[in-house]
C-alpha cells in the first residue's frame, strides 16, 4: 500500500518539473532582470531599484494604469450583472433555451483578433454599424476609437457583447439551488423579484465572487483587443500593451519586468482585497 | 418539451411573462450575432457598397472580390494549418499529462501533496506575465527563437486549470472501480489507461476543446515566438493584415475574418455539448 501511496508522486512529476522549469527558475529571473538595464543583445547591467524608481515618473506607465484601472472597475461589475441575468434568464429548460445558451455563451470561444477587427468596423465614425444605425434615427454618432473621450465606451461595448463567457459558471451554480426554496418562496406569496433578490442572488454570491476575482485579472491582462484596436490620445493603451511594447518594440526588457512585477502586485493586492470582503457579502453554509 | 408540461410552464409563469422573456432573449441574440451578420454582408459587398449611409445590410450585388483580395495577402489555409500544426501536439500533451497529474492527485497520499496542490493551485492566479520574459531570454538563448518549440513543449507538463478539472472529475468517481483492479495487482498506469481515462472521456474532449480554443485564439504568445511571415498563425497573419491596411480595406479585412471564424463557429455547432459540458461537472465552486 504504501509502495502504491509513493507512486503519486510520479504522476505528479511532469508538471513539477514544468512548475521548477516554466515558473520557479522565470521568476528568479524576473527578480534580477528587473533590477537589470538589459537590450537583450548586449549584458545586463545592474541597476538596482532604477526600474522601479524611474516608473513612477513615467507618463506612459501611469496613463497605461489609469486606462486600465478604469476599464477594469466600470466593465468588471458590468460585465457579471449581464452574464447573471443572461444565465438567469435561459437557467431553465423552456423550449429553445440551449439555443440562447449557445449564442450568448459563443464569445468564449469564437474570439481573438477577427473579432476584434470586426469591432474595430463597427464602431467606425463614418460608416460603422453603430454611427449607421444612429444616422437612421438623424443621430450622429461620436467617433468612437478616434476620440479619447470614447475610446473608454467603445471597449466597454466589447466587454457587454462579450459578457456571455462567464456563461456556464452561472449555469452551473444557479443549478445546484434547490427548487423547494422557489416553491416556498411562492406558498409565501413572493415575486419574482423577491425570489431573485433573497434566493438567487444570495445563493449566487460564491460564484459571482469567483468571477469577480477572475473578472479583475482578466481586465488587467487585457491585450489582444486593445493591441489590435489602440484608441486616440493613448486611451487604448492598455497595461499589458504598454508592457508588450516596452519588451519587445523598444527591447528593454529589465524596465519592462519591473513592469510584470507590479501588475503582479496589483493583481495579488487587489485579490487579497476582494477576498477579505468575502466575509460581508459571500453567502457560505 | 411536451406541450402538457409546456402548458403547465407557461401558466406558472403568466403568459404574458413568458412572451417577455422570450422577445428579451430574442433582442439579446440579435444583439450577439449582429457584428457576424454585419461582418459577413460586408465582406460580400462592392467597396461603393461598403461606404454607404444608410447602411444596406444586403449587398446590392454579390461579390468575391473581397475574398480574393484577402487571399492574396493572407493566405489564411496556410495561416490556419499553422495553428493546428501548434494545436494538435500542444492538446496531445496538455490533455494527456494534465489527466496523469490530475490522477496522481486524486488518487494517492503521497507526502506534500495537499501543499503541492495549494500551489498549483496559485499558480493557476499568478505569474504568467512575470515568467513571460525570463521564458522568452531562456527560449532563445536554447536557439528556439522564431519556433514553435517554445509554445507547444510547455504543454507537456500539464496545464494548472487543467488538472485542477480533471481532479474534481476524477474525484466524482467511486473509489469501487479501481478498487477491484488494484487487488488484483494490475499497475497503477494500467488502472489509469483502463478505468479513468474511458470514464473521464467527456471531460477529456472538454479540456481539449479549451486547449484548442486557447491555442487558436492566443495572440500574445504566437506574437512574442514567431516572426517570419511563413510561421504566422490565423491570429498573427489577422493582427499584421489589420495593421498594414489601416481603415480603408474593410471588404478584405471582412472576409479575412470571416474565414478565420467559419471553422471555429462550425466547431462550436458541432461540439456544442461538449463545450456546455461545464454546466454538467458542477463548474467551479468559488
Amino acid at each position: 500500500m504504501k509502495k502504491r501511496q509513493r507512486a503519486g508522486f510520479y504522476f505528479i512529476l511532469p508538471w513539477l518539473i514544468g512548475l521548477i522549469v516554466f515558473t520557479a527558475f522565470p521568476m528568479l529571473a524576473a527578480a534580477y532582470i528587473s533590477l537589470t538595464d538589459w537590450d537583450i543583445v548586449g549584458n545586463a547591467k545592474f541597476v538596482g531599484l532604477d526600474n522601479f524608481k524611474y516608473v513612477f515618473r513615467s507618463e506612459d506607465f501611469i496613463k497605461s494604469l489609469w486606462v486600465t484601472v478604469r476599464y477594469a472597475v466600470l466593465a468588471v461589475p458590468l460585465i457579471i450583472a449581464t452574464s447573471l441575468t443572461m444565465a438567469v434568464m435561459v437557467s431553465k429548460n423552456y423550449k429553445g433555451m440551449r439555443i440562447f445558451r449557445v449564442i450568448y455563451y459563443m464569445p468564449a470561444i469564437v474570439s481573438g483578433v477577427a473579432v476584434a477587427i470586426v469591432f474595430k468596423w463597427i464602431l467606425d465614425p463614418s460608416y460603422g454599424l453603430i454611427n449607421g444605425v444612429l444616422a437612421f434615427f438623424h443621430i450622429k454618432g461620436p467617433d468612437w476609437l478616434y476620440d479619447p473621450n470614447w475610446v473608454l465606451p467603445s471597449y466597454l461595448i466589447m466587454a457587454i457583447w462579450g459578457a456571455g463567457g462567464s456563461l456556464l459558471t452561472y449555469l452551473a451554480a444557479l443549478k445546484d439551488i434547490p427548487q423547494d426554496l422557489y416553491d416556498a418562496a411562492m406558498i409565501d406569496g413572493a415575486n419574482t423579484w423577491k425570489k431573485v433578490k433573497y434566493i438567487t442572488i444570495p445563493l449566487m454570491t460564491p460564484i459571482i465572487f469567483y468571477n469577480l476575482v477572475l473578472g479583475i485579472i482578466a481586465a488587467f491582462r487585457k491585450f489582444t483587443d486593445a493591441y489590435v484596436l489602440g484608441g486616440a490620445g493613448k486611451e487604448g493603451n492598455f497595461y499589458m500593451v504598454y508592457l508588450y511594447e516596452e519588451a519587445f518594440g523598444h527591447y528593454r526588457m529589465g524596465y519592462a519586468t519591473a513592469l510584470a512585477w507590479i501588475l503582479f502586485v496589483i493583481i495579488l493586492l487587489l485579490t487579497i482585497l476582494v477576498n477579505w470582503t468575502k466575509k460581508y457579502w459571500v453567502y457560505s453554509e | 418539451m411536451s406541450l402538457k408540461k409546456s402548458k403547465k410552464l407557461s401558466k406558472r409563469m403568466g403568459r404574458g411573462r413568458m412572451i417577455a422573456l422570450y422577445v428579451v432573449l430574442i433582442l439579446g441574440s440579435v444583439m450577439m450575432l449582429l457584428p457576424f451578420i454585419w461582418m459577413v454582408s460586408t465582406s460580400f459587398k462592392a467597396e461603393n457598397d461598403i461606404f454607404s449611409i444608410p447602411i444596406n445590410w444586403i449587398p446590392r450585388k454579390i461579390t468575391f472580390d473581397n475574398y480574393i483580395k484577402a487571399l492574396k495577402v493572407v493566405p489564411i489555409a496556410k495561416n490556419m494549418l499553422n495553428t493546428v500544426f501548434i494545436a494538435i501536439p500542444k492538446i496531445l500533451g496538455e490533455v494527456f499529462v494534465s489527466a496523469l497529474v490530475a490522477f496522481g492527485f486524486a488518487r494517492f497520499e503521497f507526502k506534500g501533496r495537499n501543499f503541492l496542490f495549494m500551489i498549483l493551485l496559485a499558480t493557476m492566479m499568478l505569474p504568467y506575465e512575470v515568467t513571460m520574459i525570463p521564458t522568452f531570454m531562456i527560449w532563445s538563448n536554447l536557439g528556439f527563437s522564431d519556433s514553435y518549440v517554445p509554445l507547444v513543449l510547455p504543454a507537456f507538463c500539464g496545464s494548472a486549470s487543467f488538472i485542477f478539472f480533471m481532479r474534481m472529475y476524477f474525484e466524482t468517481i467511486p473509489k469501487d472501480y479501481e478498487e477491484a483492479a488494484w487487488l488484483d495487482g494490475a499497475k497503477n498506469l494500467k488502472v489509469f489507461y483502463m478505468i479513468f481515462i474511458p470514464m473521464a472521456k467527456p471531460a477529456l474532449v472538454t479540456i481539449s476543446l479549451w486547449s484548442f480554443m486557447g491555442t487558436w485564439n492566443d495572440l500574445l504568445g504566437q506574437l512574442i515566438y514567431i516572426d517570419s511571415q511563413h510561421k504566422y498563425t490565423v491570429q498573427l497573419a489577422l493582427a499584421s493584415f489589420s495593421s498594414m491596411t489601416g481603415e480603408t480595406l474593410w471588404g478584405p479585412l471582412m472576409a479575412a475574418s470571416c474565414m478565420a471564424l467559419i471553422p471555429i463557429i462550425a466547431l462550436l455547432l458541432y461540439a456544442q455539448k461538449y463545450f456546455m459540458e461545464g454546466i454538467k461537472l458542477g463548474g467551479i465552486k468559488g
